[in-house]
This record gives structure tokens, sequence and C-alpha cells, in this order.
């Protein structure tokens, strides 16, 4: 079991207001998934070629002013913005080239997210303790995806919480679980994906990063899935500018909408809508079994 | 009960901001000779509200309701004024369950007696494994509903999602719109005069204004009942 949250906010005057929105749902879906929990927020990107990699370094003490100074002395100027266990690296150069120097120089390091919007915090602990950690609360941003987790099939360690990532600006969290992980990671790497953690959700977030880099619309990408998955779930996808919702044909795992002209508002439960402002006259309904639901930022 | 705040005479608020469900339950599963009415202020989508209730008592839920919402129901009367979460009703014994808004999978699951009334749609699986109770759908019903029902009626008042009926014992359904597809062993069958009877009865019961004239019945063609090694898994 596990709960998914997403929230789009169409309101542009509510974007500071983020992350206070969210954090009530991340924590009334706590007893989907009292493991471990993260959150995805899109923000606007920064211009080009800056990217955003979210980083994370579980050793008491890190150093991160250090990694800092040897990094800008490679590439010339590197923004850290150091939150906790986590950082945000704002770079001007090759990001590939950034994973790999970090790769090397910093085994203790994990790469969460690389993009021009997205970033990514997840950690282990209950939904409240990790919002307050980072302070999930005062995040602001166009949009984002959540995600709390009960362990099923992996270890509860940082590498198998969600969401997950592949390529730029792109996240997936499931709630659900396939029982192909290992013939998709197979087929994947062989085609050059690179996997980091042995979650069976990380090998549907590569398979429909790669389908959709491959040229795909979401829409073929998720017909795909349907033929190629064995298992069941509920994806809540985020892209630059898109939140996306899909659930297995047999809807094994719940999902629920909530809209008003305000906000959009995905979660497993209604418990993680309970909160919100002016949900009593939001439509609310629940996403039909192999359909793909999408939204975009305005 | 020790919060719950008497208003009037055999009428009792709980507010789930402030009491929990536990305290809700506890209290419906009392002595309950004295009370009438049992509001529920703020469920907020809470799970397992007002299950097991088992005395003729009226419970309103002002709002969303969780997973499994007035399953195992005996005699009571349950409203629940918003949208109702998986398993809503679930293995029901008697009384009445309604559903103001849309009900998620599995509504009225294994339920042996009394009525479950969905004003919204129903999700997957509604009625499955239904031993006695009838169902009545005001808008569609998800795919493989009814399946392996064994006793009790369905009325659907929308459509019906794919495999509906598989497996189908002596439970009977009525559906006004189409069908995507039946399950194995599900078939149309005439409507007779007791039909329209039961369409009409189960209808008014239910305060829906259709005609059942527009209704088709679909039941078991019983060809399952019974091995048979020559059929070569063709159902």
């Amino acid at each position: 079991m596990c709960g998914i949250v997403g929230l789009l906010l169409k309101e542009k005057s509510l974007r500071p207001r983020l992350g206070e929105f969210m954090v009530p749902m991340l924590i009334g879906m706590t007893e989907r998934g009292p493991d471990s929990s993260g959150m995805a927020v899109f923000t606007d990107p920064v211009a080009l070629p800056n990217r955003k990699l979210s980083v994370y370094c579980g050793q008491p003490g890190f150093d991160w002013r250090q990694m800092q100074e040897a990094l800008s002395a490679l590439i010339g100027n590197a923004d850290f913005e150091i939150n906790e266990n986590h950082c945000i690296i704002t770079v001007g150069a090759d990001p590939a080239m950034v994973r790999e120097w970090l790769a090397q120089e910093y085994p203790a390091v994990r790469v969460l997210s690389v993009g021009r919007s997205i970033d990514l915090y997840k950690d282990i602990g209950l939904p409240s303790e990790v919002a307050d950690r980072y302070g999930f609360s005062r995040f602001s941003g166009t949009h984002l995806v959540g995600h709390t987790r009960m362990a099923t099939e992996s270890a509860v360690t940082l590498e198998n919480a969600h969401p997950y990532t592949a390529g730029e600006d792109w996240c997936l969290v499931h709630n659900g679980s396939l029982a192909n992980p290992g013939s998709l990671r197979r087929k994947l790497e062989k085609l050059g994906e690179r996997f980091e953690s042995d979650c069976d959700t990380e090998a549907a977030c590569r398979y429909l990063h790669w389908r959709l880099t491959s040229g795909d619309s979401l829409e073929v990408a998720l017909e795909h899935a349907f033929r190629d998955f064995d298992g069941f779930f509920t994806f809540l996808m985020g892209t630059r500018d898109k939140l996306a919702l899909v659930r297995d044909p047999f809807a094994c795992k719940p999902a629920i909408v909530a809209e008003t002209d305000e906000y959009v508002a995905i979660a497993s439960e209604f418990r993680s809508f309970a909160g919100l402002p002016g949900i009593k006259h939001a439509a609310v309904f629940e996403p039909k079994p192999a359909e793909v639901y999408a939204w975009s930022v305005q | 009960m020790v919060s719950a705040m008497k208003e009037a005479v055999g009428r009792v608020a709980f507010d789930l901001k402030r009491q929990s469900v536990r305290d809700l339950n506890q209290f419906l599963h009392g002595d309950l000779s004295e009370v009438r009415e049992v509001v529920v202020e703020n469920p907020d989508g809470a799970h397992s509200l007002a299950v097991g209730v088992n005395a003729p008592v009226h419970v309103e839920i002002c709002g969303h309701a969780g997973y499994y919402a007035a399953g195992m129901n005996k005699e009571a009367t349950v409203q629940v004024r918003g949208n109702a979460g998986p398993g809503v009703a679930e293995n029901m014994m008697s009384g009445h369950v309604e559903v103001g808004g849309f009900a998620s999978g599995g509504a009225g699951a294994s339920a042996h007696g009394g009525l479950l009334v969905i004003r919204g749609d129903a999700g997957l699986r509604c009625g499955i494994s239904l031993k006695g109770a009838d169902i009545v759908v005001g808008g569609d019903v998800g795919s493989f509903s009814a399946f392996m029902a064994q006793a009790g009626r369905m009325v659907v008042c929308g459509d019906a999602g794919d495999g509906l009926g598989d497996s189908l014992y002596e439970a009977v359904i009525y559906v006004r719109g189409k069908v995507r597809s039946l399950g194995a062993d599900a078939r149309l069958e005439p409507m007779k005069d007791e039909d329209h009877g039961a369409v009409r009865a189960l209808l008014a019961a239910a305060g829906i204004a259709h005609s059942s004239a527009e209704f088709k019945r679909i039941a078991s063609a019983r060809a399952l009942y019974h091995w048979n090694a020559d059929a070569n898994q063709t159902y």
C-alpha cells in the first residue's frame, strides 16, 4: 500500500502557498505510507543552459561547502541551496558531466533529479517528519507530485522511496506493484538505461521515460505499458508543465481527483483533500481505469 | 459515549474533527434503545464509519466517507451525504444504506440483505459476490460488477462496464443503459411481469423515477453450474 498526492495550482497568486496546501495532503496519506515519503516540486524553469540537480547525502555533517568549492573550481559557478540532507545545485555546465563527476568524487551523494523545473526531496520517516525536516510547507511552485510509501517488495531505503525520476523534469510515483520489473529492467538496460534501486517503480519510471523520449505521446506510451506491465498500479507523473494520472485496467488501487477554478488535486483517498480551500464546492470524481488524465500549467 | 453531544432527545451528534471514529463506532455498538438518530459531522473521508451497527437507528454522515462505510450493517439506515470509498455496505445483513454521490469499488460486496442505493456512479466490482441484498445504482457501474453474485437484485439506471455478471449464480441484474460486455455465463433474458414489478418496487424504494420498460434483465445461463469436460474452456 502507498499514498499518492498531487496538486497543480491554476490560480497564479496561490503558487507561493503550494507547499502549505500540500503538507496536510501528504500527512493525510500517512496510514497508507508511513515508511518514507517524498515530493517533487516544479517551479518556474531556470534559464538555459542552467540545470538544477537535487542531490542527497545521508552522511552526518557532510561538508556541502567544500563540495561547492570543488565543483566551482571545475565548472565556474555552482549555486548550492542546502537543506538538511538535500541540496539543490544549479549549474550552467552539462548536467551529465556534473553527475559523472559527483559519482566519482562523492559516491555517497545521490542525484535525485535533474531538470530546469524539478526539485526533489525524499527521505525515510513518517510524512510529517519528512515534511518538517525539509520545510515542505514553505515551498512554492506551479505543481507537485508527492508520495508516502509502505514498502512491500523492496527494503525501506532512500533509493527505494518515491518519486522516481529519469531524464530531465520527469518524475513518477506509484501505488501498486509490478510482477515483472526484472524483465523490464533487463530490456531497458540493454537500451542503455541505468538503474539505481531494486524498486519495481523505477522500472515503470524508466520504461515510460524511454517510450516518451523515443517519440511516443503519453497516451501511446501508456498503451504499451498496459501490455508490458504485469501488475497493478496507479501512477501519477509530473513534467515541467503537466501532471498526468493513470490507473491500471482493473483499477486495483484507488485514486480521486478534486478540481476547482483554483487547483486540481489528486490523491489516493479523499482524506488528503479535507483541508484544501473550497473543497466543499470542488468537483470530485474517481478516475476511470485505463484512462489517461492530464492537466497542464497555464 | 463520553463526549458526544445530546442535542435533543434521541439525537446524538459526533464531530470527527474532535472525536475519533472509534468513539463513534463504540457508541453505535452500545445500547441505542433511546437513540433515534446519530449525525456525523466532518467525516472527511475517514474509514470504517458506522460499521457493524446492529440496531434500527438512523445514521447521517454529513460529507464524504472513506473505505468500508456501513459495512456489516444490520437494521440501521445509514445515509452518506457525499461520496463513499471502496467497500461501502460490504456484507450488509439488513437495513438501508444510501450514498448521495458516487461509490468507489466493491460497493455492496457480499451483502446478504437490505438495500443499498447509490445515487451517482458505482466503481468496479459493484455487488461482487452479492448474497441476497438489493442494490440500486442511479448512474453507471464499473467493470466486473455482480461477479459471482449468488442472490439478490441489482438495478443499474445507467450503463455497465465489461464482464457484467461474470459467473453469476442466482442474482438478477436489471440494466437501463448499455452493457459494454457480459461476463461468462451471464445472458440477456426477457423481462416478465415479475421483473417489471421488482424493478418498479426497487426504484420506488430508492426514490428514482424511471419506467421499468426501459430495463433489460440479465441472469445466469447456469452453464457453469456443472463441470462440462466437453466445453474445453470455451466459457
